[in-house]
């Protein structure tokens, strides 16, 4: 790469010298100019919330301009009619000047406010993206791990957020969190006084939380971010399997110029969507809702809608407790406050390794699988999301009730039960779909693709003439492979497992495996290999002479 | 070292040997590989656009790049042009400042995409990927390395020294969380405050505390509360405003025919079918503040938790798992309403140290 620079304008030639010179950036550079990242809209939800949390900085940052953290005592005098010479705090009063006082506040707020929400959500169809793709396996167990972590920092960041403005609204999360917190056994009264500073609301709480919410949860989770990405550059993108991609390539649009103007375009969408919500739709009216106070409460309160799991768990719970020795066990708390956020989190946090235990697969994975190729996979988290979904959806039962004209109680009573036979039922709808949509991809790799063009053969039959499946379609199915299993689970009756499959763990773990493993529907089953071409017999004319253009 | 410096060569294209006044050279090749010769439209995977189609997508996209600078300067002179200071006020300003902003915002992304959809090739480049696993030899060199490198620094020879360092940190790694200490009170205080509220104290003047009305403060006659099936949310004379007060005190009063009451509730605690039940919910503190008159069912809106208000408040419905307690009240000489002692368990929700203090209060034969 001798001297091709002869066009470099003096501008950057100059800057750009003067840098490598003290730098060496241009080995850097040159490796990684023209990286190569793979395309498809999934990869993109991400990014959703990449971007959020940037446009979150910059309003967040905006608003500690001019919000005041504190609980002292203050008679409002702003300019918002209705609340004039009410007491509040001088939080809330600060959070009415931001809305009503100071140009862009109110903007400002509602973008902040809407940029979190889809920073939440963001994170969370990434995160499902990431499952279903298999795309955290192997080497990229530990970026998945990093945004399980990431994603409960979110939401303590959130609850942390939401608290501030100090409205009768956030006062009742923040009064629930503090009868959760105190419920817990052995620590929840040492944790309470702590966190308030003595008793529930204390003058201590929204200071604290000022400071985990814009100094140390944004800290932590800005140098998450950064190991995310970084990781995700040294490993490179997994991609969909297709025409060209192997597990030892990377096939796409370089990173410059075109990915990089296509993830300035994305950050401008993100955020230009972001202004568009936070000036068109209304999002936490706080001065309607006015100061809070420990004794009032308007009905139908509700959380972000990211805590609407714990708010429906807890809405769910039967009224135990347990009295021991004096002490007091508030399982009508404890249970649901903990339960459904720990299978959620630690189910997601050891399920890289919970498969590899169970397929024994070591190999590093880049190409993504296509869901309905791990039915297994697949209908866990489908039941994962059934259960979260459910959850959520109680947390709005009172609003289910009201709008659909049915008894209060009995969407709790519906619900109990729901909440176990929902995902059972949901684990076996999509582990059926996914066993029949492998059907129909071996359908298209061994029958073809229905033409709609109809033939009449000569001794009067007439046949739906089948064509062959577009090359890039077919190299996309074909990019399927088995599931690994461990090797030994076939053992005939009566032989000897080998070491590690004796023992109830092991024959446990042989069983899963070879329940979760192994082809479950083989692309060219019974239609040897290969194109259709051979199967004349069946269909017949799935002929190279007829015309290709089928739609797709 | 520093002598060694001179020796480090520059490439040559990198020594600036210009005479002034002569044309610059290349100076560098680090920035740009050599794909960027535009024009090579026989660079495998870059499928360069055609010029008709390149030419249309630079007019789409400079016409949304105008529509943004445009935009951009609509949101300067709204910020100017639109003042704050009441809601209707807020409402224009806001839209006209986020209006702007969405618009500029918007059209650059458009500009952005059509100049890569329309005016950048096609790219369809392909890269090897190596295992992430750097090979044996290196893995070998690193570990040799390491071990030598700590046999080097004496860690491993000299326990002295490794012990002493372990265990002159461990109190400097504690020394943050002792500074945490002061966050909360002192232990003694904390599960007994639980225990009581501001109803347990008399007034100044030596007498048994009112109830007010929440919000006007009003002192309540229980001559004048007389139609059953009224209810009030109360707080008490003197914490009106104190909200740590009013997290455990506030009542919820309402007002039974006498034949409604069972005997779930405490009636010596009544006054005339008057009873008040703490509004703080035994689930996780939410104020119960729903009252539905035909079946006296109190409700807790955070997670519906549903009192029998007639029956002791037990609990008919939801995750609570402990009625609401009841304050004895009764009417002072003037006929208001006054609490005769503070609840005899803890209000709100549930603790650890809490215990169960209903069994204790029967086994002192209904007394705190």
């Amino acid at each position: 790469m001798s001297h091709s620079t002869a066009g470099v304008p003096k501008p950057i030639a100059g800057p750009s010298a003067y840098l490598d010179d003290r730098l060496g950036a241009g080995n850097f550079l040159r490796r990684n100019l023209r990286k190569v990242f793979p395309d498809h809209w999934s990869f993109l939800l991400g990014e959703i919330a990449l971007y959020s949390f940037i446009v979150l900085l910059l309003t967040g940052t905006f608003l500690t301009f001019f919000f005041k953290p504190s609980m002292e005592h203050v008679i409002y005098d702003g300019s918002y009619e209705a609340l004039k010479g009410v007491g509040m705090s001088a939080a809330y009063a600060s959070a009415l000047e931001i809305s009503f006082d100071i140009r862009g506040g109110l903007l400002m707020r509602q973008m902040h406010h809407w940029a979190a929400l889809l920073f939440i959500a963001g994170m969370m169809v990434h995160m499902l993206r990431v499952f279903f793709t298999g795309a955290y396996r192997k080497p990229r167990e530990l970026n998945w791990i990093i945004g399980v972590i990431m994603l409960s920092l979110a939401l303590f960041e959130g609850l942390t957020g939401y608290s501030l403005p100090d409205d009768l609204l956030s006062g009742a999360g923040l009064r629930i969190t503090e009868g959760v917190a105190i419920s817990l056994p052995l620590v929840g009264t040492w944790i309470t006084f702590f966190l308030f500073g003595g008793e529930y609301p204390g003058e201590d709480i929204i200071a604290r939380f000022y400071s985990l919410h814009i100094l140390l949860i944004p800290g932590v989770l800005l140098a998450l971010i950064s190991a995310h990405m970084i990781l995700m550059w040294v490993q490179k993108h997994t991609q969909m399997p297709g025409k060209g991609r192997t597990n030892n390539n990377v096939v796409g649009a370089p990173f410059y110029p075109a990915f990089m103007a296509k993830a300035g375009a994305y950050f401008m969408f993100t955020f230009g969507v972001i202004a568009l919500l936070g000036t068109f739709a209304q999002i936490n009216p706080i001065w309607l809702f006015g100061p809070y106070t420990p004794a009032d409460i308007s009905a139908g309160s509700q959380p972000d809608y990211y805590m609407g799991f714990l708010e429906g768990s807890l809405r769910l719970m039967p009224s135990w407790e347990i009295n021991i020795f004096g002490y007091t066990l508030a399982l009508s708390v404890i249970i649901p406050a903990l339960v459904p956020l720990g299978i959620v989190m630690t189910g997601l946090a050891l399920y890289p390794f919970i498969e590899q235990w169970i397929t024994g697969d070591r190999r590093e994975h880049h190409v993504a699988d296509r869901p309905r190729n791990n039915p297994h996979r697949t209908a866990i988290g489908m039941a994962g999301i059934t259960f979260y979904g459910l959850l959520w959806l109680l947390g709005a039962n009172d609003e289910i009730s009201w709008t659909f004209h049915v008894s209060l109680n009995w969407t709790t009573y519906v619900g109990r039960v729901l909440i176990f036979v929902g995902p059972v039922i949901a684990y076996i709808i999509t582990y059926r779909i996914c066993l029949g949509l492998q059907r129909s991809d071996a359908a298209i790799i061994g029958h073809g693709v229905e033409s709609g063009v109809i033939k009449r053969l000569p001794h009067g039959e007439y046949i739906e003439v089948h064509v062959p499946p577009a090359e890039d379609i077919e190299a996309h199915m074909r990019g399927k492979e088995p599931i690994p299993m461990i090797s030994g689970v076939d053992t005939e009756p009566g032989g000897i497992p080998p070491k590690g499959l004796r023992g109830p763990i092991g024959k446990l773990k042989a069983k899963m495996s070879k329940a979760y493993g192994g082809e479950k529907i083989p692309l060219d089953d019974g239609h040897g290999h290969g194109p259709a071409h051979d199967d004349a017999g069946e269909h017949a004319a799935v002929g190279a002479t007829e015309d290709k253009s089928i739609t797709h | 070292m520093t002598d060694n410096m001179k020796d480090i060569e520059q490439p040559d294209e990198r020594v600036p040997k210009r005479i002034v006044g002569t044309p610059s050279p290349a100076t560098s090749t680090a920035l740009l590989g050599r794909e960027e010769n535009t024009g090579a439209a026989d660079v495998p995977g870059v499928d360069l656009q055609d010029e008709k189609t390149a030419k249309k997508g630079e007019k789409i996209a400079a016409l949304l790049f105008t529509v943004t600078l445009l935009s951009g300067i609509a949101f300067i002179v709204s910020y100017v042009a639109f003042q704050v200071g009441d809601v209707e006020r807020a409402r224009i300003s806001n839209l006209a400042l986020g209006g702007s902003l969405t618009l500029a915002l918007l059209s650059l992304a458009s500009g952005l995409v059509v100049w890569v959809r329309m005016v950048m090739p096609k790219y369809k480049l392909i890269q090897e990927r190596h295992a992430m696993a750097s090979d044996g030899e290196t893995r070998a060199y690193v570990g040799e390395t390491f071990l030598q490198g700590a046999a080097e620094s004496g860690i491993t020879k000299r326990p002295l020294l490794r012990r002493t360092l372990l265990a002159a940190a461990a109190p400097l790694g504690l020394a943050p969380l002792v500074l945490l200490r002061d966050l909360g009170p002192n232990y003694s205080d904390f599960p007994a405050k639980l225990r009581h509220t501001v109803w347990g104290e008399k007034t100044k003047e030596g007498k048994n505390r009112k109830l007010v009305v929440e919000g006007t403060g009003a002192p309540i006659r229980a001559a004048d509360f007389n139609s059953p099936g009224g209810i009030l949310s109360v707080v008490p004379e003197g914490y009106e405003h104190d909200l740590n007060a009013l997290a455990k005190a506030t009542l919820i009063l309402i007002k039974f025919r006498p034949e409604e009451l069972k005997s779930g509730t405490n009636l010596n605690w009544t006054h005339d079918g008057i009873v008040a039940y703490s509004k703080i919910c035994t689930h996780v503190g939410c104020p119960a503040a729903l009252y539905e008159q035909t079946t006296h069912h109190i409700l807790c809106p955070c997670h519906q938790s549903t009192f029998d208000a007639a029956d002791g408040a037990k609990v008919v419905f939801g995750p609570a798992a402990r009625p609401l307690p009841q304050l004895p009240i009764a009417v002072d000489e003037e006929g208001y309403l006054v609490a005769t002692g503070d609840f005899p368990v803890p209000v709100g929700p549930s603790f650890w140290e809490r215990g169960d203090a209903e069994a204790e209060v029967r086994e002192n034969g209904g007394q705190s």
